[in-house]
């Protein structure tokens, strides 16, 4: 009998309810220090050999027989009316076989209304004018330049601050700033913070700056459209099946019965794949169009304009603590750039709010348009920007009164959740602390990796560390369902993504667990609308909160049918039977073993069908916690930083993959260790425009660039998340590292530095204002 | 518009003969996705910045993204799709990588693995310094380069063993 649950769920700092349907029991909780067999150890990616042998088909490899290829033109102007538009010539190019414009496409809206699918204004240079289907991509291309086109430039602005100021140019009508119940900005105020700041012994109070970073998935966003009588299939490198298939629906008003989506490898999202990008319905279009299937896959310079950013911040942070170091005010003010089409600012004022127990704390955010791409979730979005500032001022108030930094965190310990003043379902943060110091001593003297003909003195050593909080609790609706075959294989499906983090291995060991079969038995399927139900977007660190009680639910009620019938064959209660490594026993009587394959063949072609969903959550928030040390080498001549050694320990409750533990969090390190030394997109301010929307100019980590990685989980299950004790571990990781190491960067030079990424060029600036004052 | 040329061009794709006709401007890769179907090698950047696109031309690892198909002429080319045993047996680097967790979206894998096939017959025992100066052209976004370097050594130290 299903029942409406109200619950609450979080996702990337914004809090919703949800009405969810619970139909049957849960699960009972797997409790700390339970024994697994397949839950909890280090497992090679179940689809591994898809992804070492090229037989993985992504998004960018399907070509179904006689397909199309797009290309489309876009806007280069940062703010443009478009006067004329002549497609003619493009249109008699042979080989040329659809081109769509304002001129004759639909007219959908995007945005939230904001915009259209071809709109007269254009509010970036990247916004889409016409798009072609030819049959290559080389007289794809070759027809766009033939497209004629008449702009009339408007008065733009791409600079954060000035686009807040008053009569800035207008990227739309309703303003530049983001307002909430008709006030500009998004408010936060507990205690009283002038209050706080007097009774301070210290304050530090500076302005931050962090860059304007790109995600740059290796699979660049697009999709591929078929249609078939009035049935239509989209291949789309997504982190949401259902909001792709949601989206299409709705703009070419088909039943989502006639949608399907499929996304079965992915090449990376990063949070920018969360939102829907108007490449699947440009493809249905064309598709519809041609009578033929179409592909349109962005270049690696579109991918850079359009499909999303971490926005740039100005942060003016003030904070203050007493002498023994409580903190007493945190006073926050956050100037977020969203891009032309942004309806959210980033949730930057998250650390500062949650981070550290202090009773006065006032926040201000605001979302702030500007003439460029719009920004998109990206890993831990507002929190990687929001813990740089905070974690250095903290790092300067431990230095003006002496302390150690891990002391300082630890006597700001919050215990509980100041804002919604409730206690967390769990938090082993001090745990991350002892644990990331031990590993940090244990591996003694980190080793240079300055080429060894270049040793002069001004080489300098520094250690600084942060820490971290985030959501990554997930919550429902999920849903899966487990298939058990007559032959004793297993097939769980569920339509939700792996989009690289190796979620499908993880899953796929919680459903081995709770059936009692080997890994290798289980075939899970995913990335396919029409292959299994509901499942939530890949962000936010939810999949494997949300999805893993599900499919975990769906195997329990196989394995209660399979009971069941084996009860009647083996004559004995249900209750006297279990099933491990596929072999059903009656309890003590090995000899009584089964397989399951024996079994279900027994009443011929049969096959059991288990479903399972995702409960609601408790009310107590829940969150994931960790703390991370850098060493870093800088080179006082030439401002090059170098990271030696990173160490992090997270709470994400229960592991479930060590191994995919590891490599999320070393490409969580990573990520952040590009954003804090060298990733940075870079805005011609008089023209408007991108000039590094490449792999060459915007400089990502190279292997040459990767520091000796520790890692570590504190492994405790969160029993009160969720039935299988685990939270997500996608996002936490890269959210302290730049702060640890702009720490680490102060700790070596004496020198702070306010603006991310430290370059050598700001840094040599920062030094020599230290140089002139020593001197 | 300038008509565009064709040429027939002669090439061996892990050891397939193929003749086929391209258009002068045809890059390898997009001979080998396009024409071929071979959709293993993968296009990142399409402008010689990344790696992914690394392909072994006559055993030289060349960007495919970077090299006219029509130069091609005569060529032995190996791509991801033929590295592994013709039984289907993965080589030791491909069982490496899955060992090691050397992928994490598995996009940039192709390159990567093309790339530390030539290293290893270059230098079969490298240092784990060479592996990363032989490898930093070749990029992962999802960060897996510890996993990555330690593939090579483990397919490394089995070539010192067998």
């Amino acid at each position: 009998m299903a029942r409406i649950v109200k619950t609450k769920i979080e996702v990337e700092g914004r809090v919703y309810e949800e009405t969810v349907v619970v139909d049957g029991e849960e699960p009972p909780v797997w409790e700390e220090g339970r024994e697994f067999t397949q839950v909890g150890k280090p497992a090679n990616r179940v689809d591994g050999r898809e992804r070492v042998t090229g037989a993985a088909k992504y998004t960018y490899d399907v070509q179904p027989a006689g397909m199309l290829y797009a290309a489309v033109l876009r806007c280069p102007h940062p703010h443009a009316r478009l006067v004329s538009l002549d497609t003619s010539e493009a249109e008699k190019l042979p080989g040329v076989r659809a081109v769509l414009s304002k001129e004759n496409a639909p007219d959908i809206g995007w945005y939230g209304g904001a915009g259209k699918l071809f709109d007269e204004e254009l509010r970036f240079a990247g916004e889409e004018v016409a798009v072609v289907a030819a049959d290559d991509l080389d007289t794809a291309r070759d027809a766009l330049k033939l497209i004629t086109v008449e702009y009339e430039t408007l008065p733009f602005v791409t600079d954060l601050e000035a686009a807040a100021r008053p009569g800035a140019p207008q990227v739309h009508p309703q303003g530049n700033v983001l307002k909430n119940d008709g006030e500009e900005g998004e408010l936060y105020t507990r205690g009283d913070v002038d209050k706080g700041f007097k009774s301070a012994d210290v304050v530090v109070e500076a302005t931050y700056r962090t860059p304007t970073a790109l995600h740059n998935s290796f699979e660049t966003h697009g999709a591929a459209a078929a249609w078939e009588g009035d049935e239509l299939t989209i291949w789309e490198s997504t982190q949401y099946l259902f909001g792709v298939r949601g989206r299409v629906a709705t703009s070419l008003k088909v039943p989502l019965s006639k949608v399907r989506v499929i996304s079965e490898f992915m090449g990376g999202g990063f949070g920018s794949k969360g939102q829907t990008l108007k490449t699947p319905v440009l493809t249905a279009l064309l598709a519809k169009a041609t009578g033929r299937p179409v592909k349109l896959m962005l270049n690696r310079h579109e991918e850079n304009l359009l499909t999303g950013n971490r926005g740039e911040t100005v942060q003016r942070l003030k904070i203050g603590a007493k002498k023994d170091g409580t903190l007493t005010a945190i006073d926050l003010e956050v100037l977020y750039n969203m891009g032309a089409y942004g309806m959210w600012a980033g949730a930057v004022a998250g650390p500062a709010k949650e981070l550290y127990s202090c009773r006065n704390v006032r926040t201000k955010t605001l979302g702030v348009r500007t003439n460029l791409g719009t920004h998109a979730a990206f890993r831990a979005p507002g929190f990687v920007e929001g813990t740089f500032p905070l974690e250095s001022a903290v790092d300067d108030l431990c230095r003006q009164l002496n302390m150690d930094p891990v002391e300082f965190r630890k006597k700001n310990h919050a215990e509980k959740d100041q804002v919604s003043d409730s206690e967390y379902t769990a938090k082993n943060l001090l745990q991350c602390y002892d644990m990331a110091l031990e590993k940090h001593a244990e591996a003694g003297r980190a080793l240079s990796t300055a080429p060894v003909r270049y040793r002069p003195s001004n080489l300098k050593r520094g250690t600084g560390m942060a820490s971290q909080v985030w959501s990554g609790g997930g919550g429902p609706p999920a849903h899966a369902i487990v298939r058990l075959n007559s032959d004793g294989t297993v097939e769980v499906m569920c339509a939700t993504q792996d989009i690289g983090t190796g979620v499908k291995t993880a899953l796929s060991q919680v459903v081995a667990e709770e059936l009692g079969v080997l890994l290798e038995q289980v075939r899970f399927r995913l990335g396919d609308t029409q292959k299994g139900p509901f499942a939530p977007a890949s962000w936010g660190s939810i999949t494997v909160p949300s999805v893993g009680p599900a499919v975990r639910s769906a195997a329990q009620d196989a394995r209660r049918q399979l009971l069941d019938i084996a009860s009647y064959f083996f004559e004995t209660p249900a209750g006297k039977l279990e099933v491990k490594e596929g072999f059903v026993t009656i309890e003590g009587r090995e000899e009584s073993r089964r397989s399951i394959e024996e079994i279900i063949s027994e009443i011929g072609d049969y096959m059991i069908l288990g479903k399972g969903f995702r409960g609601p959550n408790p009310t107590e928030p829940l969150r994931t916690w960790g703390a991370q040390i850098a060493d870093v080498e800088v080179d006082e001549e030439t401002g090059q930083v170098r990271v030696l050694r990173v160490v992090a320990v997270h709470d994400v409750g229960r592991v479930l993959n060590p191994k995919g533990l590891s490599s999320q969090l070393y490409g969580g390190i990573l990520q952040g260790l590009g954003y804090g030394l060298t990733e940075e997109r870079r805005v011609d301010e008089h023209l408007g425009v991108v000039v590094n929307a490449n792999l060459e100019d915007y400089k990502i980590p190279t292997m040459a660039d990767a520091p000796q990685m520790l890692v570590g989980a504190v492994n405790l299950a969160d029993t009160a998340a969720n039935h299988i004790g685990s939270k997500g571990a996608g996002e936490p990781p890269i959210i302290p590292t730049a702060a640890a190491i702009a720490n680490a960067v102060y700790d070596a030079t004496g020198v702070r530095v306010y603006e991310l990424p430290i370059t050598p060029a700001r840094l040599l600036e920062a030094l020599k204002n230290r140089n002139q004052t020593e001197s | 518009m300038q008509s565009i040329q064709r040429q027939e061009i002669q090439v061996t794709v892990n050891k397939e003969a193929y003749r086929v006709p391209v258009p002068n401007r045809r890059t390898l890769l997009d001979l080998l996705r396009q024409d071929l179907s071979l959709t293993g090698t993968k296009k990142v950047c399409d402008m010689g910045h990344c790696g992914a696109c690394t392909v072994l031309l006559d055993g030289v690892p060349v960007l495919s993204c970077l090299t006219l198909a029509v130069t091609c002429e005569g060529a032995q080319i190996t791509t991801v799709e033929g590295l592994a045993g013709p039984d289907g047996t993965l080589s030791p680097l491909q069982q490496a990588f899955i060992d090691c967790d050397g992928f994490q979206c598995g996009f940039c894998t192709p390159g990567q693995l093309v790339s530390a096939t030539a290293l290893l017959n270059d230098n079969p025992a490298p240092s784990r310094e060479e592996i990363t100066a032989y490898m930093a052209g070749n990029l992962c976004r999802c960060g897996a380069y510890s996993g990555i370097a330690d593939a090579i050594e483990q397919a490394a130290e089995q070539g010192k063993e067998a």
